[in-house]
């Protein structure tokens, strides 16, 4: 995808306090036509217009797989950020007109397991609500681990209970619940699969206690979306394109490389899924490398960046683009 | 062609519990990585199972794998008679069982078709080819399956059309793929060339 790529004009049917972080918007289509089809853990990136910036950030789908008559986000309102999230609790508006992209899907459920043991923190819930809708409709087995700040800010909580019952399990931080991760994994039968989706430090924690029980790596699935970070602002030029491009202070390198009309491919834009991967010609300066796509050595060799959330400080960088 | 295997070299990997299944040579690898475990081996064999059977050409090294010492041993006359074993191990395994496979490639092949079967990625399991090259083979056209070739082109032991064997491989036949030599003009069937041992 890029910036050139096709979107689906949409109405904001519904915005709904979830709780006092979390909202949760409904888009339908415009024209009145269905949703595309999408799969579980699916994500969409939402354009915004915030005053004249535009804005293009990644958020997962909520909805039922199935249901074709509109999609579901929530969104966990983030006061230090850069702004998208603000902007979306603050002024979208039921009736509203706005532009989404055509979903893509970097966290899908893997069918060859014979069971999907799934791992949440907060705003992580997103994905797998998508994920055990479509695993209810398939017959595939699950249970969800799901750990959450307070009883107040656990989002879709009674629901999920409702729904599921005691394939739920909850875990509230402030009353000191804990999951005891490595009992969980070594409880589980021959042929399950492990997602986590939830903040940075969960993710690794899971990753390396199933790494250190002998779970393969084909059998670990994570994602996590990272915000482009603020910083000082800077100067990049394009060879392909012979521009000079200025990156501001809470801009991404790949938000200014769209607003100089430069077509630019991406599809996470959270240094995922490494569609943005752009060779670097030169650079006398330091890449601030925040993705986790590259390797390290491909980090420490400087010669590619990827411009949806990394940065640069420095005297020159030159990118192929 | 993408789709021929390729295999590695045994080497012990944490987990709860080691699943080992090997045929003829097989053992060597086997004995292999427990010599390369070095102090850590006596913890190993305490939580390994070892299935093992002769290879297709004989090679019968089941006295010196039994002497390692492992939890538990079982030798089987042959592949079928060990699957239902596997499948069981297999039915009542925990997430954290380490597998690793070796010797001949119709062996690992068909035993790693029941470790996928049972939900692993087929990447997650370790193998080592030793010992006899022959393939097993699916006939495109019939559908049979002929173990342990040895030449190519081969007589189908079904059908008994004259096939070439091709290196495109398939996880979930377990076999190789042999098509008929002969199609186009029946009866030039090259000489059968010994290219597998």
């Amino acid at each position: 995808m890029s910036v050139k790529a096709p979107r689906i004009s949409v109405t904001v049917a519904e915005v709904l306090e979830v709780n006092p972080l979390i909202k949760r918007f409904r888009f339908v289509r415009s024209d009145g036509q269905p949703m595309p089809p999408f799969s579980g853990g699916a994500h969409i990136v939402v354009e915004m217009d915030d005053h004249g910036t535009r804005r293009l950030n990644p958020y997962s789908l909520m909805s039922v797989p199935e249901d074709s008559s509109g999609y579901s986000i929530s969104v966990r309102r983030d006061d230090t950020g850069r702004g998208g999230s603000l902007y979306l609790h603050q002024h979208v508006k039921p009736g509203m007109a706005m532009e989404i992209g055509y979903p893509v899907n970097l966290f899908s459920l893997d069918q060859r397991a014979k069971k999907h043991l799934m791992i949440a923190g907060g705003i992580g819930i997103t994905p797998f609500i998508s994920q055990m809708a479509q695993l209810t409709s398939l017959g595939g087995r699950f249970e969800l681990h799901y750990s959450v700040r307070n009883r107040e800010l656990g989002a879709y909580v009674d629901e999920l209970k409702a729904l599921y019952g005691d394939r739920i399990h909850l875990y509230f931080d402030d009353e000191g619940d804990k999951i005891d991760l490595n009992r969980l994994l070594a409880g589980q039968s021959f042929g399950t699969h492990l997602y986590v989706c939830g903040p940075k430090g969960m993710i690794s924690w899971v990753r390396s206690t199933a790494d250190a029980a002998g779970w393969p790596k084909g059998t670990v699935h994570s994602e996590e979306f990272l915000a482009p970070p603020v910083g000082q602002p800077f100067t990049v030029e394009l060879a392909q394109s012979k521009k000079t491009i200025t990156v501001g202070a809470t801009q991404s390198l790949l938000e200014a490389m769209e607003a100089a009309n430069v077509d630019a491919p991406y599809l996470c834009r959270g240094g995922a899924c490494g569609q943005c991967e752009t060779d670097v010609v030169s650079c006398d300066g330091h890449i601030e490398h925040n993705d986790h796509w590259l390797t390290d050595e491909q980090k420490a060799s400087n010669r590619k960046i990827m411009p949806c959330v990394s940065r640069f400080g420095g005297k020159t960088l030159v990118l192929d683009r | 062609m993408r789709s021929r295997p390729v295999y590695g070299e045994l080497t012990p990997r944490p987990g709860s519990g080691h699943l080992f299944v090997a045929d003829g040579e097989g053992a060597e690898a086997i004995l292999d990585l427990f010599q390369k475990a070095g102090a850590q081996a006596s913890s190993l064999l305490e939580k390994s199972h070892i299935i093992y059977m002769p290879g297709p050409n004989g090679t019968d090294l089941g006295v010196r794998l039994e002497a390692l010492g492992a939890a538990q041993y079982h030798r089987s006359p042959s592949f079928a008679s060990a699957q239902s074993r596997l499948k069981k191990v297999l039915a009542d395994a925990h997430m954290g069982l380490q597998i690793y496979l070796a010797g001949t490639e119709g062996l690992m092949g068909q035993a790693q078709r029941d470790v996928i079967e049972a939900g692993l990625p087929h990447e997650a399991v370790q193998t080592e080819h030793r010992g006899s090259t022959v393939r097993r083979v699916q006939c495109v056209h019939c559908k049979g399956i002929t173990e342990n070739v040895r030449t190519d082109p081969f007589k189908c032991s079904h059908c008994g059309l004259h096939l070439f064997v091709r290196d495109h491989y398939s996880r979930r036949l377990a076999a190789f793929q042999g098509v008929n030599i002969d199609a186009e003009d029946p009866g030039q069937v090259p000489d059968a060339v010994e290219r597998f041992k």
